[in-house]
């Protein structure tokens, strides 16, 4: 009997409901000062001179921190290009860029001060659209110096990837039947029920940065490089984030309130408004033209594929997910000839950064879209024409990849009978069907310790954040088995990189297969111990004895793990410590710096109606099927996988951002902005999974989180096409879109 | 805009608290920064989200909406006066059984929601839980398994032995924590 694939309770589960569990806000340290952070009501805009007297006259503000309190040059950073000011320099990028902040004892006088913080400032033209950022005359978004020997440094495209294999040209003559569109995407945020949170607070010779962010280690390298202080002072404490979505992946404000604990030598805090968190992430808008060539039997023969994603003023880690998600453009079929162009076009809007799905569910909307379309020009049925074109489990579909690691066919027949694809739908009803798949992390790095105290119970050490996929449940369970504890004696301890080893980053669904396998490794390690022991304790050889998962058997003999520890630790007692690490190297001649690790791959179906008089779009029925390897936690597994669809749901029927003229945002925060409620879920959600044991990651599994979200749009949409003939390329599909559609179909 | 503090009485999870707040601070603010009932979550703070969720008087409140002055004389349960002592409430153990909390932060405003939702209906059709709790967001996207506990935990109410000495069919009444030190139930 083994807990893994068993769902004990969450860890961390009893104080997520008694309203137990500390969230950066709900951390009080004595004597801090609260952040305000002053913006201007403009997208981008000349900043003049900044007079602060006002704001320093109220009472309790101990500092107003404009660029003259920084460093000269102005401290840069970001993942992927150091881009990004402490503060605004010389002018705002984009809506709610901040370009001073507020120090003051109580969030009140902050929030009076920053208001009080007089900024002159001269507008100036601003692009907030593909077309506008890619216009001859556009203006810069970002300075030419920040990008030197960057040939395209006079446009706004920040980046263009290309990827290709096969003889296109030729491909192109042996098409029987193209078929292509244009799709596009909007901007949408993570709206992670707690705003980011922030703390940094002067600690010995160092300093203390409290946030609630997913790559704890990312960010002490980033704060150490930009206060120029060594790994070892810079402790970062990451408790458990409420939601991240990858809106959390990577530093926002902690450098600013880093400086700031430092100027003022007292505990600092920001705690942003839901407007705020609008204005620090978001999701790439894309504009995607796709253009596929079949044979006349389906045989997919070609495809060209060119993306422009619209990131923001900085880039943050926005140009990666335009890679990453650009370059499994092909999805999981087998082609012989390919192009993928896709572009980072900046523009002066909310830098866009990751998001569940990290640049797939842009080009997954259109190419399956694309698929869709296809098998009605065809003449064949959907789920025929993408059986047909599916790589088999071992076939190298991307060239140069990781070949197929699942029997991806098995997840689509299962899709497409539970929603019984065979039968017609009921009156009334259309019912679409689509596939997702995203390569997963293509390089990491994961320490940790697992500590095997004299009693049996164990201490495990990891750097992942808990954001709710339920990371750490998932490691007692694995240390639990390994070590033969009951899961109730096993304690994760995470989210201090001064007490948890290095983690490369809690991203990409990697924690079970990376983090998950470094636990096994360091379990493993332990296991060896004892071997050692016991062969010491029983005068055997080493050869004789094994340790499985709680159990050292010598010859017939079992003996439970607990009684070889006692006894071998002596009167001294003491513990057994392993030291786990799983590692997967960069490859610099891939595209993407490395082979997927595993791929997740969904298949979704659904069932909509649609109400012709208002536009109205209705789930009766929702299936969701994921490949998962192995479910080390089929409750968290389902959790992921519907919490997926649900959000996908999102930016397929209601999520967008919404800008004037003028680039400034018009719907900031929760009454302009819809997320789905309860009142928005299908009548019926069916979550299953196919569990092959095929995964890299322990006993077989694979990362799952994100699959579920990848093909919502193009299910759904494609389920609007069965019920009402209409294709419509733009999302969300939101009421008004659906019925001008249908009344400009009607004529 | 800081005014003149302000005495008020409360009844806070069965304890009575006299406590001096600003006129212009929200209840939010009383409980998580005057009495440290940090459970209680902030988000929105439009009354879009129910992050803040409490029982003002058996009624659930935003109470990111509602001054703290306005609950002078009131009786407020928050999520840290459901559970009696070391025993959980069943919203709360069926919260766990059936993986409803994932990120966590929504999910004190959830259980309040769905207390208030089974104090005034303790069989609540499916429908009746979503439109319940329709005024709380979840991003992790966990409401199927928040609605099936909220219809656990309401099917439990009839079985006899559980949560037996309270009130609406078997489900405890909240309010009613005279003896629940919410005080140590706090976090730092």
């Amino acid at each position: 009997m083994t807990v893994v694939g068993s769902s004990p309770a969450r860890v961390g589960g009893v104080e997520r409901v008694t309203g137990g569990q500390a969230y950066v806000a709900d951390i009080r340290l004595e004597d801090t000062l609260h952040i305000k952070l002053v913006t201007l009501d403009v997208a981008r805009a000349r900043i003049g001179a900044i007079d602060t007297r006002a704001a320093c006259d109220v009472p309790g503000v101990r500092l107003v921190m404009t660029t003259a309190d920084l460093p000269q040059p102005m401290p840069r950073f970001g993942p992927q290009r150091r881009d990004r000011p402490v503060l605004a320099v010389d002018e705002t990028k984009y809506h709610g860029d901040p370009v001073a902040a507020v120090a003051a004892d109580s969030r009140d006088a902050a929030e009076e001060a920053a208001r009080l913080v007089r900024v002159e400032f001269e507008e100036l033209p601003a692009v907030h659209t593909l077309a506008a950022a890619l216009a001859q005359d556009a203006p810069l978004v970002q300075d030419p110096a920040l990008r030197p020997k960057d040939p395209q440094a006079e446009t706004n495209v920040l980046h263009e990837h290309r990827h290709s294999w096969g003889d296109s040209d030729a491909a192109e003559r042996e098409a029987e039947v193209v078929v292509e569109g244009t799709y596009t995407f909007p901007m949408v945020t993570q709206f992670a029920i707690e705003p980011h949170a922030f703390m940094a607070a002067p600690d010995g010779d160092g300093i203390a940065v409290w946030s609630a962010i997913q790559h704890p280690n990312w960010l002490q390298r980033v704060i150490a490089d930009l206060l120029q202080l060594p790994l070892a002072k810079v402790r970062v404490h990451a408790p458990d984030p409420g939601g991240a979505f990858g809106g959390k992946q990577h530093a926002k404000y902690e450098p600013l309130l880093a400086f700031m604990a430092l100027a003022t030598g007292r505990p600092v805090k920001l705690v942003l408004s839901l407007e705020e968190t609008f204005q620090a992430v978001r999701r790439g808008a894309a504009g995607v033209h796709v253009r596929t060539g079949f044979r006349r039997d389906g045989t997919l023969v070609f495809r060209d594929l060119e993306a422009d994603y619209l990131i923001g003023a900085y880039a943050d880690i926005a140009d990666r997910t335009v890679a990453k998600g650009s370059y499994t453009s092909m999805g999981p079929y087998r082609c012989p000839a390919v192009r993928i162009v896709a572009r980072s076009v900046l523009s002066h809007t909310v830098p866009s950064t990751a998001f569940r799905g990290f640049g797939n569910p842009q080009q997954i909307w259109a190419v399956e879209s694309n698929m869709d379309e296809a098998a009605r020009t065809l003449d064949i049925d959907p789920l025929e024409l993408r059986l047909r074109n599916l790589a088999r489990k071992g076939e190298a579909f991307i060239p140069g990849d990781t070949p197929a690691d699942g029997d991806w066919a098995q997840a689509v027949e299962r899709a497409a009978e539970l929603i019984g694809w065979r039968t017609p739908p009921p009156a009334g009803r259309g019912r679409g069907l689509a596939v997702g798949l995203k390569s997963g992390p293509t390089t990491g790095l994961s320490y940790s310790t697992v500590r095997l105290l004299v009693d049996g119970s164990v201490i495990v050490s990891a750097g992942t954040s808990d954001m709710g996929q339920g990371a750490r449940t998932i490691f007692a369970q694995i240390a639990a088995d390994e070590l033969g504890a009951p899961i109730e004696w096993v304690t994760v301890v995470m989210g201090d990189t001064a007490v948890v080893p290095y983690d490369q980053q809690t991203s990409a669904s990697r924690s079970s297969v990376f983090m998950g396998n470094s636990i096994l490794s360091a379990c493993r390690d332990i296991q060896a111990k004892l071997r050692a022991m016991a062969a010491r304790l029983e005068s055997v050889d080493e050869e004789d004895i094994l340790v499985t998962r709680g159990e050292v058997r010598i010859d017939e003999r079992v003996l439970p793990i607990r009684d070889v520890l006692s006894r071998g630790l002596g009167r001294l007692g003491g513990e057994l410590i392993g030291v786990g690490e799983m590692r997967k190297d960069a490859e610099p001649d891939h595209p993407l710096g490395g082979t997927a690790a595993f791929y997740e791959f969904n298949c979704t179906a659904v069932e909509v109606e649609v109400d012709r008089e208002t536009g109205d779009i209705s789930i009766p029925w929702y299936v969701t099927v994921s490949d998962v390897g192995k479910a080390l936690n089929p409750l968290q597994v389902r959790g992921q996988d519907e919490g997926a669809a649900v959000m996908g749901l999102g930016h397929t029927l209601m999520e967008h951002y919404i800008y004037d003229d003028a680039g400034r945002i018009r719907n900031l925060g929760a009454i302009d902005y819809r997320i789905p409620t309860s009142m928005d879920l299908p009548l019926r959600m069916d979550s299953d999974i196919i569990e092959n044991a095929d995964g890299p990651g322990p006993y077989g599994s694979k990362g799952m989180s994100e699959g579920a979200l990848l093909p919502v749009a193009p299910a759904v949409a494609s389920a609007v096409r069965d019920a009402t003939g209409l294709s419509i390329r733009n999302l969300p599909l939101t009421p008004e879109r659906v019925w001008r559609a249908l009344r400009d179909a009607s004529g | 805009m800081t005014g003149e503090l302000r005495r008020i009485d409360m009844t806070v999870n069965g304890r009575a608290r006299a406590i001096d707040v600003l006129p212009h601070h929200t209840l939010l603010e009383v409980l998580r920064d005057d009495l440290g009932l940090t459970g209680t979550k902030e988000c929105c703070l439009v009354g879009e989200c129910g992050a803040c969720t409490v029982l003002v008087d058996d009624v659930s409140v935003d109470s990111c909406l509602m001054l703290g002055v306005e609950a002078d004389g009131a009786s407020i349960t928050t999520v840290e006066g459901l559970a009696f002592g070391e025993r959980l409430h069943p919203l709360q153990q069926a919260f766990l059984d059936t993986g409803a909390a994932q990120c966590g932060f929504c999910i004190p405003g959830q259980l309040v929601s769905a207390a208030a939702l089974l104090a005034e209906t303790p069989h609540p059709t499916r429908a009746e839980i979503e439109e319940g709790l329709a005024g709380n967001l979840c991003r992790c996207g966990g409401y199927e398994q928040i609605i099936e506990a909220v219809a656990a935990a309401a099917a439990a109410g009839d079985h006899p032995g559980r949560a037996a000495s309270t009130g609406h069919a078997g489900v405890p009444a909240v309010g009613d924590r005279a003896s629940t030190p919410d005080a140590e139930l706090a976090p730092q």
